[in-house]
């Protein structure tokens, strides 16, 4: 058992943003969160790790409600990364994958052998590990991103939830990012835009319109060609690439007038 | 390596204890023995060691009142009052990421001095009881505290709408001062809240300290206990709960006590501005970002910055006391700006 929502609603301004969400992920797998702009996958990847608490419905960790788990014992178990989260202080980048010893340490306890070596694990797992030193602002996104993900393992989390992680990344950064989550061996649950990415590396993949979840499961019956026309309004083709990896082709005319396989 | 860095290094630290210790004291034998009266430094020595320890040097007792009662205690309120409001600061950039944050900017001085004024010229009390002056000026930043998050959060909440609403709250508390201080006080009254208002060492004596020290150093206890969590606010609020802090607890109890140390040093001191937002940057400078070591840091170089800046307030002009808001301003400034030049600090 690991992460669930039951009927899990959340809403602001008057507007239901996540509208009835019941959803498991599997231990050990990577889950996707796939959907348009707007339809709740950021406010319910913050209504799992309480940043938000749900209106109703319950979210359980193990089968247990969460809204009842100190907020220090939570964040020894599920570590959160932000899209794009930057700052203006000056910090290196061991001092930001210290932060994820945060949750272990009490107010008066001092830096120990063991939040030193979950520090320095975290970066070797990250492949940032002569970078122990180099100041945050020197960095590029992919690698502000993996400092970020190397301060969420420096958690020691069991859970993993990622905000558009490879967002204003190029694609090998994405590629990079995408393959380093999906061997970090835990549950993950993160939520994303390109489909092809979505259905490359992720084992499930749920599907958010209107903050109401249409469909979950493996990429292959989640993403079909009928359920991406009604929910993102673009046809696709799906067909195998040159992998022979099942690939996703968007059938729009990318020239007015060029002859091209168009909507109909 | 800089693995060592986050190891306690005791010998080291002891070091830059007793550093800042040795400083501390200069400072404040630099401030008691400087002054319109020449006194030479052995009576003066002499007349601490008498206040002190209950000796009994021959000392005269005009001099003895100068450098114990008047110089002494005004020495020490200053560090105090230096090291609470560059506390302050401290704690506020961190809590609302935003660099130029601190008390005299958001507002919250100028609240804790509309609430003094009002004690002091109306005799606002509550149930027939009047409120003492700290009371008055801590209801009043609390006010005013209460005001800015209002605003900011009806701005959008974004960290920069801060200043703004920070601007906004001064500019309301001080003319609830100056309504106050025009139309209800005697001329007299009117001139000495106006010489308060704009920071004054002058009337300090030792009963103000009692009220201080305890303050300050409880405040400072309460802010090294959150060092950790302060730090887990780098990259914002969600950031630092999904780390495990329970935000808004935390918020509530750091957001009090910048109140009260603020409410406590002007009731006693007036309005002082600047040290609360250099002081941080000037600390930052030195010992890094770290609240551990950044929150000691701004005590104690906020503290021997006041003393300093007392000290010139005196002297500066001969025969005449400068308001000490007006020193601080006069040196905070370019100093201020050399730091963000050298640091080059993103705003």
């Amino acid at each position: 058992m690991t992460l669930a929502t039951r009927e899990a609603r959340w809403g602001a301004a008057g507007r239901m943003i996540v509208d009835g969400v019941t959803l498991q992920a599997a231990p050990g797998r990577v889950l996707g969160l796939i959907g348009p702009n707007g339809s709740g996958k950021s406010s319910l990847l913050r209504l799992l790790c309480r940043l938000r608490n749900v209106a109703s419905g319950v979210v359980t960790l193990d089968g247990q409600d969460i809204a009842g788990v100190p907020r220090r014992r939570l964040a020894r178990r599920l570590a959160f990364v932000e899209q794009q989260a930057t700052t203006d202080i000056q910090l290196c980048v061991c001092d930001v994958v210290r932060l994820g010893r945060t949750p272990h340490r009490t107010a008066l306890a001092s830096w120990n052998g063991q939040d030193e070596a979950a520090v320095n694990q975290a970066l070797e797992r990250v492949g940032l590990a002569d970078r122990h030193d180099q100041p945050w602002h020197t960095l590029s996104g992919g690698e502000r991103q993996r400092v970020h993900i190397a301060r969420a393992l420096a958690q020691e989390p069991s859970e993993l939830i990622l905000d558009e992680p490879t967002n204003h990344l190029d694609i090998r950064h994405q590629l990079a990012i995408l393959g380093l989550v999906r061997r970090l061996g835990i549950t993950c649950i993160m939520a994303l835009h390109d489909l092809n990415l979505a259905a490359m590396f992720c084992d499930e993949i749920a599907l958010l319109h209107e903050g109401r979840l249409q469909a979950a499961g493996p990429p292959d019956t989640v993403l079909t060609p009928n359920a991406i026309q009604r929910i993102f309004g673009v046809s696709v083709a799906i067909g195998s690439g040159a992998s022979g990896r099942r690939h996703i082709e968007y059938l729009v005319e990318t020239e007015p007038g060029s002859g091209g396989a168009g909507i109909d | 390596m800089s693995h060592a860095v986050h190891e306690p290094n005791w010998p080291a630290r002891i070091v830059i204890a007793l550093a800042a210790l040795i400083a501390l004291i200069l400072a404040v034998a630099l401030a008691v023995t400087i002054g319109e009266m020449r006194i030479p430094l052995r009576t003066a020595l002499e007349a601490l060691a008498n206040g002190l320890f209950a000796l009994d040097f021959p000392v005269g007792a005009i001099e003895q009142g100068v450098i114990f009662d008047y110089r002494l205690s005004r020495a020490l309120m200053a560090g105090l009052c230096g090291g609470a409001l560059a506390l302050s600061g401290a704690i506020l950039q961190a809590l609302l990421r935003n660099p130029l944050a601190e008390p005299y900017v958001l507002g919250i001085s100028a609240g804790a001095s509309t609430g003094a004024v009002a004690v002091l010229i109306l005799g606002v009390g509550i149930g027939g009881a009047t409120l003492t002056v700290s009371a008055g000026a801590f209801i009043g930043s609390c006010a005013a505290l209460a005001v800015v998050a209002m605003l900011a959060a009806g701005a959008g909440g974004a960290s920069d709408r801060v200043i703004l609403a920070g601007v906004a709250t001064s500019q309301i508390f001080n003319a609830a001062t100056a309504t106050i201080v025009t139309t209800l006080a005697s001329a007299e009254q009117a001139r000495g809240v106006m010489f308060w208002l704009l920071g004054n060492f002058g009337g300090v004596r030792w009963p103000d300290l009692w009220i201080a020290a305890p303050v300050a150093v409880l405040g400072f206890a309460i802010c090294m206990l959150h060092a950790k969590v302060l730090d887990a606010f780098a990259f914002g609020v969600d950031a630092a709960a999904s780390l495990g802090v329970a935000v808004t607890r935390v918020k509530v109890v750091l957001f009090a006590t910048t109140a009260v140390m603020t409410a406590v040093m002007v009731s006693i001191v007036g309005t002082v501005g600047f040290v609360g937002l250099i002081i941080p940057h000037a600390a930052r400078f030195l010992v890094g970002s770290g609240h551990a070591r950044l929150l000691p840091a701004c005590l104690v170089v906020g503290a021997i910055f006041m003393i300093l800046a007392d000290i010139l307030s005196r002297v500066l002009i001969p025969q005449q006391i400068l308001p000490i808001g007006v020193v601080t301003a006069l040196f905070g400034a370019p100093v201020f700006a050399i730091i963000l030049h050298r640091a080059r600090l993103p705003a």
